[in-house]
């Protein structure tokens, strides 16, 4: 059905979409923490950095990942194993499917009730046991429904990817990129219509996978 | 002697202030919505910190500043019905009774004392007010408590509801034996439930 070539694209895009939701899915429950329950001073300033990959062009975040991973950049130790490679355009894809997953958290853990957590310190149990078993169970929803928004995401990554990583086939020409190139080529209409399907069809497949487990985590709650 | 409390503390603009020292048996925190009452609950179970006094409980020091003391809520072995039931929505009327409980073993006992065994397998989202209110007192009784504190728990129930809810709590008295703390706006209740009644003023506004 597939051809190797789109085999390859689509491998591609799930392990890049996969490790960059992986990686950023603690990364974002941390800082939604510290954004809904934490209280110190650069709370405006963590806000709005985390953000910023929502609204600055996908372009300009994709050039500051290169200055910061350029060999002669702060983390340039790294731009061997970066640049290029299917590694950077999952810090790409992460960088920003970020934002999504950590306002869907933030949402989920603001409307856990304070009191339940209150409840059960009075009935024994400390704070980890409290975490674990009350507001860790009742924000579940909301962080599945964080994993698929940033996965959603990252499979869509586009500007930033390409200004970070270009489009290497093979190693950093996912779903969105290989479509743009399909459609640069002449004739390729044909291969771009094909990719384009497969890319529904995995956001779709994402979305009720996600449905699936929102209801299995118990309460009903619809994702989206 | 049961509660031996004597705290100060701020809530917003207002302070409120407490102090009693009772003996065994069923106390009763009486006094105008607004007073406090249940800021004072609170203080004694750990989730607000009085800005001074003491709160000891039997021979228990639970808060003292003078000696360091302030120990966390689950240390505290309190247990609180507040006055909403606050049961967990994502566990059973049986997961809600056994959260704080060290097993299984005075289950059924407990269940069928406060009329709940038929509702161990249901969710709290299915129960009535009155049901969800008795699986609150069932979940703090099975968590091996030391004392009970009780706010308003014969609030917005009907006549013949409450005089159900009465005579649980004078059975509850006599088969734990524990120091319970009783807080109601309903002076008659005061006098019917309470061994000892203490009456709360109000809390002072400042400026």
């Amino acid at each position: 059905m597939l051809t190797t070539v789109e085999w390859q694209v689509l491998q591609l895009s799930l392990l890049v979409g996969c490790v960059a939701t992986l990686v950023i899915l603690p990364i974002a429950f941390a800082t939604a923490w510290a954004l809904a329950r934490g209280r110190f001073r650069a709370k405006w300033l963590l806000d709005g950095l985390v953000h910023l990959p929502l609204v600055v062009p996908p372009v300009v975040t994709g050039w500051a990942l290169l200055t910061l991973f350029a060999p002669a950049g702060p983390l340039g130790a790294m731009s061997a194993s970066v640049l290029f490679r299917w590694t950077g355009a999952a810090i790409a894809a992460g960088v920003m499917a970020l934002p999504l997953a950590v306002r869907a958290i933030r949402l989920s853990l603001e409307a856990v009730d304070r009191r339940l957590e209150e409840a059960a310190r009075t009935l024994g149990a400390g704070r980890g046991r409290t975490f674990r078993t009350v507001t860790l169970p009742l924000a579940l929803p909301g962080v599945l429904a964080g994993a698929v928004l940033a996965f959603a995401r990252a499979l869509g990554e586009f500007g930033a990817t390409i200004t970070f990583v270009g489009s290497v086939p093979g190693e950093t020409e996912t779903l969105p990129l290989a479509i743009y190139a399909a459609i640069q080529r002449p004739g390729g209409e044909a291969a771009a219509w094909r990719l384009a399907v497969l890319s529904v069809a995995l956001s779709l497949i994402a979305l009720v996978v996600s449905e699936a487990l929102a209801r299995r985590a118990g309460r009903g709650v619809h994702v989206l | 002697m049961s509660f031996d409390v004597d705290v100060t503390g701020w809530r917003g603009e207002a302070i409120i202030r407490a102090r009693f020292a009772t003996g065994p048996g069923v106390t009763v925190l009486v006094g105008a919505s607004g007073a406090g009452k249940t800021s004072v609950l609170h203080m004694i179970a750990g989730l607000v910190r009085p800005d001074r006094g003491h709160v000891r409980v039997g021979a228990a020091v639970l808060f003292d500043l003078t000696q360091g003391m302030d120990l966390p809520p689950e240390r505290r072995r309190a247990g609180y019905v507040f006055q909403e039931p606050r049961l967990f929505p994502h566990l059973t009327v049986r997961g809600n009774l056994l959260y704080g409980a060290k097993g299984p073993d005075r289950l059924a006992e407990t269940a069928a004392l406060l009329d709940i065994d038929r509702l161990l397998d249901r969710w709290p989202r299915s129960l009535s007010g009155g049901e969800a209110r008795r699986v609150a007192i069932g979940r703090a009784m099975l968590s091996d408590p030391a004392f009970l504190l009780l706010d308003e728990p014969l609030a917005s129930l009907d006549p013949a509801r409450k005089e159900e809810a009465m005579m649980l709590i004078e059975r509850v008295r006599g088969e734990a034996g524990l120091p319970i703390l009783l807080v109601t706006h309903d002076e008659r209740e005061a006098e019917r439930l309470g061994d000892t009644v203490v009456a709360m003023t109000g809390s002072t506004r400042s400026g």
